[in-house]
């Protein structure tokens, strides 16, 4: 019998209850939320269980959402049952100003880099990560650029010597 | 009997390693990024990867541009394939769009997409031939990846950098030149990448620098997150274009090669049948385009005006035309609400666009899920124990290109 999204979602409900929250299915896509003190144990269980199999992590990134006070970090992950080619994606919520969450570099090689981009963008931090730093910007950078307080700049603006930017 | 005890000083056989900073800017490593590695004597006890060093943003930047002007960033990333890049970002909006192409355009880019798949590869190909010793390949191939910039020249009039298509199809009809020179590379292709492997593939030389280094199980490729040759050389038949087709691939017939102890030499030789493939591919989508008659033989682009940057040409003779350039070019048209995340496979394997558009002019959070960044962890574990000279190699056989690193 082929996996399909209403059994997924019916496994992932008789385990976890009405912790998960905002089912939908964009395009397709299986999407629910979970809070941020459960995503290992979810990915765990998709990983063991004899029928779901998601074993596969196609990624992890963050999304910023100011206006969601209180849990303006979203942590979003993407994992794939290669066997029955299926894909999840379920994102977690944290306050910006403890952004914890649980690493998942145990079960996962790959998410490794994938969190320390993650912490460099968006300063997540994934507690009991082995190496948690910066990866693609400079070590002494002091912020976390992703942010949605850092707008890029305009590129009207005229109090800057365009000559030095090539414009002039 | 004198004493045959060679008496040694003290401490004279160091016991401690060497480190060596293999990068930035080292020939062997083929683009900008840092390799530390410890070596005991000529062997790698470990190392540690730095990137970074040509990180521009393109996360950010995205997130203020409008959806035609990301496609010049997405060329950036995975340099030696960049319609792959193109043509995923494209199908990408076209899906949060809900835009449904016509067959011609998608066998035209299949066309393009399999041509950058065999340059990526010839590349990489030819580059591990360069590393054990072999230059003669590489001058040999290089040829014909003129031959198939000189195809994207023909389509969207530059080479490298592509920016080749837009959202709905092409900016052209390909010419009658761009099919010439797409003939004449079907033609002589595949006696030379016969040629090729004759030069490699029972070469004894190259068989031992590559056989067996630099491998890794199919169980320990998937948890790092591999995808692409690489991981098909493992064993795993995982392509995405098979498991979930895009721009009608589920019309072609081709064969996914695998391989057996994912090492140096696998890698090699699924890159090489991954050519054959393609060029099969090429083979059948020409043959499918061909067939198109009359006013079918000119379409290149769906009809979805409000998204479809108009020709030029039409702009200035055309109402609609110029209205619509208007709108696209000034950011008027908004994208619907929606989360997307489409995938192709790229050269290097899966690379993924997570798209997040909150119903304004540009994405509210676009993600590329580039496969480079992801399998490159895999290094230290690919290379320890083995001499340094093989280590460069498999940094080569596993196709790092430092743009699609560092996004």
């Amino acid at each position: 019998m082929a996996l399909t999204n209403e059994i997924i979602r019916q496994r992932i409900t008789e385990r976890f209850g009405d912790q998960i929250t905002e089912w939908d299915e964009p395009y397709g896509l299986l999407t629910f939320t979970a809070p941020k003190t459960i995503n290992l144990k979810l990915l765990q269980f998709l990983y063991d269980d004899p029928e779901l199999r998601f074993r596969f992590l196609t990624d992890i990134c963050a999304v910023h959402y100011p206006n969601r006070t209180g849990e303006e970090l979203a942590v979003v992950y993407h994992v794939h049952n290669l066997v029955d080619n299926i894909r999840l994606r379920f994102k977690v919520f944290t306050d910006i100003n403890k952004p914890d969450v649980f690493t998942v570099t145990k079960l996962y090689e790959a998410a490794n880099w994938l969190e320390r981009e993650t912490y460099d963008y968006f300063g997540i931090n994934f507690i009991g990560h082995p190496n948690l730093k910066r990866i693609l910007n400079v070590d002494e950078m002091d912020y976390f650029p992703m942010r949605k307080e850092f707008p890029m700049e305009d590129q009207t603006r005229r109090d800057k010597d365009d000559e030095m930017f090539g414009r002039g | 009997m004198h004493d045959r005890h060679i008496k040694l000083p003290e401490r004279s056989i160091e016991k401690t390693t060497t480190t060596l900073n293999l990068g930035p800017t080292h020939p062997a490593t083929h683009g900008v990024f840092q390799n530390i590695l410890e070596l005991d004597g000529e062997r790698v006890v470990s190392s540690e990867q730095t990137v970074g060093y040509i990180h521009r943003a393109f996360e950010k930047i995205a997130e203020r541009r409008p959806l035609y002007q990301i496609t010049p960033l997405t060329d950036r990333m995975n340099y030696c394939s960049s319609p792959i890049n193109n043509m995923g970002w494209h199908i990408t909006c076209e899906k949060l769009l809900q835009i449904k192409l016509p067959k011609r355009v998608d066998y035209l880019r299949i066309i393009i997409m399999e041509l950058a798949r065999i340059s990526d590869h010839l590349i990489c190909n030819s580059i591990v031939g360069v590393d054990t010793g072999a230059f003669t390949g590489f001058l040999y191939v290089m040829q014909y990846r003129e031959l198939i910039y000189e195809i994207y020249e023909e389509v969207c009039g530059s080479r490298l950098t592509t920016n080749i298509g837009r959202i709905g199809g092409f900016e052209r009809n390909f010419t009658d030149t761009a099919f010439r020179k797409l003939e004449k590379f079907l033609d002589e292709y595949p006696r030379v990448l016969a040629e090729f492997e004759n030069l490699f593939t029972r070469n004894r030389i190259f068989m031992e620098r590559t056989m067996g280094i630099g491998g890794i199980s199919a169980e320990r490729a998937l948890n790092y997150g591999f995808t692409g040759p690489n991981l098909r050389a493992a064993g795993v038949d995982y392509d995405v274009r098979a498991h979930s087709p895009y721009s009608s691939y589920e019309d072609f017939e081709f064969n996914i090669p695998v391989g057996n102890t994912g090492d140096n030499y696998d890698r090699f030789l699924v890159r090489n049948e991954e050519m054959r493939q393609s060029l099969s591919l090429i083979r059948q989508a020409y043959q499918k385009v061909q067939e198109f008659k009359g006013t079918e033989a000119d379409v290149f682009h769906a009809d979805t005006p409000e998204y479809y940057l108009p020709e030029k040409q039409d702009v200035y003779t055309k109402m609609e035309a110029l209205i619509y350039h208007f709108k696209i070019v000034m950011g008027e048209t908004d994208i619907p609400k929606g989360e997307v995340y489409q995938a192709v496979e790229g050269g290097n394997g899966e690379l993924g666009f997570y798209l997040i558009s909150d119903g304004g002019r540009s994405p509210y959070r676009l993600r590329f899920r580039r496969p480079c960044f992801i399998y490159y962890q895999a290094y230290d574990e690919l290379v320890k124990g083995s001499m340094l000279s093989d280590a460069i190699v498999t940094l080569s056989s596993l196709n790092l290109i430092a743009g699609e690193m560092d996004g």
